[in-house]
Order: structure tokens, then sequence, then C-alpha cells
């Protein structure tokens, strides 16, 4: 059975701890062990900072809405926001052998779970989908 | 949430110490603490992260910036201190390899 979480916030950058205390209470029922946990909140983390930076132009007050669903398998995390679509093709992690500040948050996503989708062809918003396979020794 | 940011100026070394969760609200701080020492061209800077529980791309970000800009007068910022999960930051993203990472205060200033 799936196991639901929805958690809504704007997008104001103090409630981002909040956001990280709640993600991490989902990893632990989902079974994850700590260092699992801390590199799942820190992906989505970077792409809840990204919707802040990037759809919302550092505008706070905006909506983010992150369902977290706990599957038998996998945890699912759906983001949504209503800010400026992404353009998908720009979404790309640096290079790391450049050494320089920014642009590290795709690469740490993309690192950190096993699927990262964003939804194409959206009217408004953006969606991101995440999702990180339960090791089975955890479940 | 805000950070407690100290430092101390000693000789040729000074040693930052920030105390919390380093992200996109907080990072700045950082920054700003860290800007503060590169104007006064200080000759090593210890970041101690000994106690912050979290830090994000920004906080890293903000390291790098604060690497490069020493480099550029000759001086040295090296870390100290690093949690497990700070430090699997660093690894992550392989900065591991470009920066100079202690195990404490003590080990960067006798060696760094």
């Amino acid at each position: 059975m799936t196991k639901i979480i929805v958690l809504n916030l704007t997008s104001d950058p103090p409630l981002l701890s909040v956001m990280r205390a709640a993600v991490s209470k989902v990893c632990e029922i989902a079974g994850f062990d700590a260092m699992d946990t801390s590199k799942i909140i820190l992906a989505i983390d970077e792409a809840c900072s990204n919707i802040i930076r990037h759809a919302y132009k550092g505008k706070g007050g905006q909506s983010i809405r992150i369902t977290c669903k706990i599957k038998p398998t996998k945890l699912e995390f759906i983001l949504e926001d209503e800010g400026e679509p992404a353009d998908l093709k720009k979404i790309k992690s640096r290079p790391l052998d450049e050494i320089r500040p920014g642009g590290l948050g795709v690469y740490i996503i993309t690192s950190v779970m096993d699927k990262v989708k964003y939804a194409d062809g959206l009217e408004a918003g953006n969606r991101l989908v995440m999702q990180k396979s339960i090791p089975k020794d955890k479940k | 949430m805000s950070l407690k940011i100290s430092n101390s100026v000693k000789g040729k070394t000074a040693v930052l110490k920030i105390d919390g969760e380093v992200d996109m609200f907080s990072s700045p701080q950082a920054r700003n603490a860290i800007m503060e020492l590169v104007k006064q061209r200080v000759p090593k800077v210890i970041v101690d992260l000994s106690e912050v529980s979290y830090m994000d791309s920004s906080g890293v970000a903000t390291l790098i910036e604060g690497l490069q800009l020493c480099h550029k007068y000759n001086g040295k910022l090296v870390v100290a201190g690093l949690r497990a999960n700070v430090r699997e930051v660093f690894e992550l993203t392989r900065l591991d390899k470009i920066f100079q990472i202690f195990q404490d205060v003590e080990a960067a200033k006798t060696n760094g």
C-alpha cells in the first residue's frame, strides 16, 4: 500500500529547514539509513532551491507542493510549482572539472535519485518527479 | 535559520567557525564572513565546519568562491571538522579533491 504525505510551503528560504525535517521523517518511515536520508534531503532541498531561484526568481510567498509517496519498493517525490516554466533543454548539470561556484544542484539531484523527470508541455508551472529505490534489506 | 559565525585572527591564520545549517537562506551570511577575511588578505583561512549540521550546494559554492579569491593573493582556504553528511556533499561533488580537508582545526593549523 502506498503511504502519501503532502507538504505545502511557500517559496521562502527560511522554510527549507522545515521541509528538510519533514523529508527526514519520510525517509525514516520508508526505511532508509542515515546516509541515504541525508542525500535524499539534499536532493529535495536542491530542487526546492531551484524552484525559488529560477521558477519564482526569488519571490517569496509562492506555492511549492511536495507530494511524498512511500511505495513498497520506492520512495517518490513530486514537486509542483506555479512559477515560470523551465526550459527543459537548459536544465543540465555542469562538468565537475569546472571549478566554479554554482551549478551543482542538478548534478546533486541526478546523482542521488534513481529517476528524475521534468514534466513536459504543462500549461503553467513545473512538475518534477524523483524516485529512489528502497534497498531490499530495508523494506 | 541564521548561522552563528565567529572568527579569530592570530598572526597569519584566521579560524572562521560556522554553526548551523548552511543553505540558500543562510549561505550569504557565511559568504559575507569569508569575504571580510579575503578583503584583509589573511594568508590562511581555516573554515571550521564542526558545528555545521547541513550544507547544500550554495554553501559549497560559497567555499569555492572563497578558495578562488584566496588563491588570487596566494592565500589558502582550508576546511576542518566536517561531519559525515557534510563530507558526503564534498565527495558527491568531487570537491574533496579540490579542498584541503582536515580532521579538526588543530590539524589544519599544524598541517594546512
